[in-house]
This record gives structure tokens, sequence and C-alpha cells, in this order.
């Protein structure tokens, strides 16, 4: 034990000394993200219902004219862990969709409002006519955007704020703009929110800030729609595990002190 | 291994037991008379049988619900994700349990490195683990695939690609690997399929693994040989038992916290991007638990001889018990190789940091060098250090020091302390 103590002290130090490069080797070059305390972080993390529904209005009035979401159905909505609306506001919200189905017994597609058990509905038919519509660039699907981006929550929130006019020696093209938190700063989407371009029902001011804040909570959610109840799983099957961890070495030192031991 | 004969005490138990002596094995696995001086890096091989056990069971789980077709792979992990009662659980257990099995082999193999646990008469033993651990790493890598993302397509080409620097055939090994002229479909069901496979031949590989440990039993700390069984000597049920279950959960505890509160932390963000064969990643870099070869793959310039050092980097781990002359095991014993052993440990964690950099300027220098000291220590040190260095003398027994026997270990262990 003597030796493993001191082992494990040394190895401390070596990764300490690797962590140590690593900071200074990327300090220079990464872009400090901006943060904001979200509610859904820690042992407890929970969304904000308020939140979730507002980012839901954001991406339906605004996301959503460019970007799917094909992973999500009208009945995620009213699940439990989520924006949880109820049945009937989100029956509504289905119902405002048209949904292409068929074909019918007569061999014809038809056109019918939306259903709970609908998928959300894609703003484009498919990707070649969603790049074509705008410039060239796919709008990513943001069923997972969250987890699809390095920085995470705090990525997605800052590049919604990270709007400038570029520096001087940058010249951009024809329907590019410049981002501060965008890899090669350059991004094809223009600078989607801006101050009340909704209104939200609930009467939160829709400042930028805001929106960006209530539309990642919405994008958090989308990626790990489980997230409160794997958060409220793990704390209890930590504390069980410490529990059995602690009885499990009582029984241990009681075995052994049957032998005289101390080598 | 105990001599005496082992006779069951029911008459259907004698009666079973002549026809398939099952509980002879039992009874031999409980009485195994085990060193009572193994510390808690000797727990690690229990621990890796829970992750092997683990990765089989969630695996199969995930299997009933994955579909292995380039078109659907993606969205099934996702539906497995979103609808599959406790998907998410099963699949982050999945995930992160390659990252607990590769952790817990690597500390397992470090703690044989430091006992010198390879050494006469246990080479077989190591080399059935340095083979587990080169299936884990396969496994592992086309476990990678299978989801479909970003860098499962783009870590799959790098691979795969790789069998095109052998000479003449190497563009048709790779075609034929593939199953057409890129990742595709087809490689993807052959992924699936010997992803599947390998955790049992694996299984099987454990089983010899822990009946060649048998043979001549587990060394200790010490690293002496010992009488088995005498007072050096515990039986392994309940005292091994208990303090495996013990070291197990606490690894439990860890394993707990990334499955439940950061099950993305050791994957990489471009995976939940789907695989796109038009869109190359900025950076391709492996899965943590592969990036001290990938140092090594990328800081020789020509391809073929990268290939070659790599896939010799782990080969030299199997020829480690005749590279090592040293006749004493223990590290406790080996002042400088004590000294080599840590220095080796931090080459192999530097190399594993700049494999997940980009291949250039600093990074690139600090490859080659911690490469060439890889080599070094295994070609060079091991063999040179075995005849030259001074061994501090070692105990008869593990408890002869204890009691009053010989005061060499009490001297030894005092000076390993004035060292460091």
């Amino acid at each position: 034990m003597i030796i493993s103590l001191k082992h494990i002290i040394k190895l401390i130090v070596i990764l300490t000394l690797v962590n140590f490069i690593n900071h200074i080797v990327n300090a220079a070059e990464k872009v400090e993200l901006l943060k904001t305390d979200w509610t859904f972080k820690g042992l407890f993390g929970k969304f904000d219902r308020g939140s979730l529904q507002r980012g839901y209005q954001v991406y339906s009035q605004v996301c959503s004219s460019c970007h799917s979401m094909k992973y999500l159905s009208y009945r995620n909505l009213t699940e439990k862990g989520g924006p949880e609306f109820t049945e009937e506001q989100a029956k509504a919200i289905a119902a405002s969709y048209e949904v292409k189905d068929g074909p019918n017994a007569d061999g014809e597609m038809f056109v019918r409002p939306g259903k709970l058990s609908d998928k959300f509905v894609q703003p484009y038919d498919n990707v070649k006519a969603a790049q074509a519509a705008n410039g060239g660039a796919y709008p990513p699907d943001m069923s997972v955007l969250i987890k699809a981006r390095s920085g995470g929550a705090n990525y997605i929130y800052s590049l919604l704020q990270g709007y400038e006019d570029p520096p001087a020696e940058v010249t951009l093209d024809e329907g590019v703009y410049y981002n501060k938190y965008m890899y090669g700063n350059k991004i094809k989407m223009a600078s989607p929110l801006s101050e009340g371009i909704v209104t939200y029902s609930d009467g939160t001011e829709a400042t930028v800030e805001q929106m960006s804040k209530d539309i990642t909570t919405f994008l958090m959610w989308t990626a790990e729609p489980h997230l409160e109840s794997r958060h409220k799983m793990g704390f209890k099957a930590i504390i069980y595990l410490i529990i059995l961890t602690i009885l499990v070495y009582f029984s241990m030192k009681k075995i052994w002190s049957r032998i005289e031991s101390e080598v | 291994m105990s001599d005496h004969e082992y006779t069951p005490k029911s008459k259907v138990g004698k009666w079973f037991n002549d026809r398939l002596p099952i509980l002879t094995l039992a009874n031999h696995l409980t009485d195994y008379p085990t060193p009572k001086n193994l510390n808690y890096w000797w727990t690690f091989g229990g621990i890796l049988t829970f992750c092997l056990i683990t990765q089989i069971i969630t695996g199969l789980t995930l299997a009933m619900h994955y579909i292995a077709h380039a078109d659907m792979a993606f969205e099934s992990v996702e539906k497995i994700m979103r609808d599959v009662n406790y998907g998410w659980l099963i699949r982050y257990i999945h995930a992160n349990g390659a990252s607990m099995f590769f952790l817990a082999v690597y500390i397992h193999i470090f703690r044989s490195l430091f006992y010198g646990s390879y050494k006469s008469p246990r080479e077989i033993i190591w080399i059935i683990g340095i083979i587990i651990y080169l299936l884990m790493m396969a496994s592992a890598f086309m476990g990678y695939v299978l989801p479909w993302g970003q860098m499962s397509f783009w870590g799959a080409t790098v691979i795969t690609n790789l069998f095109s620097a052998i000479p003449l055939v190497g563009e048709g090994i790779v075609t034929w690997l593939w199953g057409g002229y890129s990742v595709d479909n087809p490689t993807l069901t052959r992924f699936f399929t010997l992803h599947y496979l390998i955790p049992f031949l694996i299984l099987g590989l454990v089983v010899l693994h822990i009946w060649a440990l048998h043979v001549p039993g587990n060394n200790n700390p010490v690293g002496i040989d010992i009488k088995k069984p005498s007072k050096d000597t515990v039986p392994f049920h309940p005292y091994i038992v208990i303090k495996d279950a013990f070291a197990l959960l606490m690894f439990m505890i860890v394993f707990a916290f990334f499955v439940f509160y950061a099950p993305n932390i050791l994957g990489h963000a471009d995976n939940y991007i789907e695989a796109n064969p038009m869109v190359t990643p900025a950076h391709i870099v492996p899965e943590w638990y592969l990036l001290p070869f990938y140092a090594i793959l990328r800081s020789i310039p020509d391809k073929l001889l990268g290939v070659l050092a790599m896939l010799f980097a782990i080969i030299i781990l199997a020829l480690l018990p005749w590279l090592d002359t040293s006749k004493i095991r223990s590290a406790v014993f080996r002042p400088l190789y004590k000294q080599f052993y840590w220095i080796l440990l931090a080459d192999v964690l530097i190399l594993g940091y700049v494999g997940a950099m980009p291949a250039e300027g600093l990074y690139l220098l600090i490859a080659r060098i911690a490469t060439f000291y890889y080599f070094l220590h295994f070609l060079v040190i091991l063999p040179v250090l075995g005849f030259k260095e001074k061994t501090l003398p070692i105990p008869l027994s593990i408890t002869d020091p204890v009691l009053g026997g010989s005061p060499n270990l009490a001297i030894a262990k005092n000076r390993d302390s004035f060292d460091n």
C-alpha cells in the first residue's frame, strides 16, 4: 500500500504536467466561449420548462424555416422532461403543419394536418433542395446539433451572439457573414436573431441574449431528451454504489482481520 | 494449485463430479492459493472480467435494436437513444464501457510492467494477454464505426487505408477489406459481424489467460516465488473475492459518473454528424485509447514504415519476457528500472497527447522523440539494464521479514523511500 500511494502521487504529477503543457499550447488559439448559467448542468440539472417552451417558439418561428429536426416527433413535445406542452397544445402545434401522406386507396398522395405521431415537418424535400435555397450550404439538421459541435451548448449560445462586422483585413463574399465563434470565422447563415423577432407568448422580453439562451436550452433537450431522468437515476445509482462500497469495505476489513497481514 | 484431492460430500455430487469434474473446478477456484500481499493494482483482472461481461450484455441488447445499414445505422442509434426504453442508458454504458475497459487494461498492463509479471514462468499468460489487447483494439475500432457518424466513417477510411501501404497487393487488400471501392455498406455490415464475434473470442482467451495463470499462480508485489499453499498465501475465497469486489465497486462509481454525468466527454463531437463521404472532418482522430499508436504511426514520414512501426510497437510487448534480461521481477528491488518505468509511462502519455494533436510543427517533433524513446526503452534500455543494474537484496518469503526471518525487505523498503 505504501508503494501504490506513492505511485498514485507520481501519476498525478505526470498527468498535471501533461495537462499543463496542453493548457499552454492551446491557450493561444482558442476563443473563449460565452457562458451562462445553464439549469441543465450539474448533479441535479433540469431543464427550465419555460425556457424550453420559449425555445420551441424560437425554433418553429425562426430556425425551422431552414433547419430540419428529423428525429423528433410532435408527441415528444408532451413528454416528461421536455417542454411538457399539454396534449391539446401539442395537437394544435402538429395540426398547424401540413403533412404529406399516402398513397391512399386511389394511389394518390395527399396532404393532411399533422398528428402527434408525425415527425417534425422538414423545410426542404431533400438535401439538394436545401443547398440550392441556401447558397450551396446545407443547414444542418438540429436534432443532435448540440452534441455534434465541440463546445456544445456554450458554442451554439455564443455563435448566435457572435455576429459582428468583419475586421478590415477580411473580405467576405456575397452571402457569407463574419462570426467570431465560427470555425474559420466565415458562416453562410445570416444572423438569425434580432431584437423582438419573436413575440414570446409568456411575455418574456425577446432580447437576442434571451432567445439564444432559450433556443440553446431547447436544442440541448432535443439532443438529450432523457437528460433529466439520466441525472435523476445517476444520483441514485452513485449513492447506492457508495453505500455498498462502504459496506463491502468493512466486510473486507473484518475478513482480512482473521490473518495477520501487514506487508 | 492445491495438492489435495477434492471429493464432493453428497452422493449425487460425487456421481456428477466423477463424470464432469465441475465441482472440482469450483473448489479449485475458491481454494486457489493467492499471495496475501497483493495490492489494489492486482484487482484489475477481476475488473476487466466485469468490463467484458458488461460489454457483451449491453452489446447484445443494442444489437437487437441497431440496424447495420449505411442508410439506417445513424438513425437506428438515435432511435435507441430516444424511443427504446432505457436505450440511452444501455448505449452510454456500452460506449463508456469501452473506455473503462481500456482504462482498466492499461492499468493491468502497466502493473505487469512494474512488477515483472510477464517474466518466467508467466510468459504464456502475458502473450495471451497481448493477443486479448490486440483483439480489444480491433473490436473497439469496429464498434466505433457502427454509429456511422463522421468520425466512424473517416476513422474507418484512415485505418483500413493503412493496409494499402503493403507493397504490390496493398490496394487489392484494401478493396477486399472494404468489399468495394470505398468504405460503404458492405464495410459496415462486415464490421458489425466482426464486432459481434470478437468479444466471444476474447472471452475464450480470457479463460485461457486465467487457466495459464492458475498453473504458476499469481505474481506478487515482492516478485518472489512463494510456496503454495503456505503462510504466504490466502484462499481466493473469501479474501481476494471481497477485495476485488471492493475495488470493483470503486471502479463502478467512476464508471457511473461518466455514464450519467459526462456520457459524451470521451467521444468526439463529429460522431454526432451522420457520415458524409463528401465532407472530410478537419482533424481525424481515433478514440483516446488508440492515440499513442496513432502518434507513432504519424511520426514516421514513410507510410509503410509508419505502419510497421505501429505494429511493432505492439508486437514488441509480446517479446518483453525476453527483452527484459533481469532475473528480478519486481521494480521494488530494481532502483534503475523503476526510474525508467516512470519515464516510459510519461512517454506513452505524451505519445497519447500528441496523437490527438495535428501532426505538425512542435507536436510532430515531440511525437518523433517520444516514438524513438519508446523503442529505445524496449530494445536497448531493458536488455542492457538486466546486466548492468545493481539490484537490491530480495527477501526469501513474504512473511519472513515480518516475522523476523530476514530484514532484507524492510531495508529494501526503507531504501525505496529514500530513493524517491
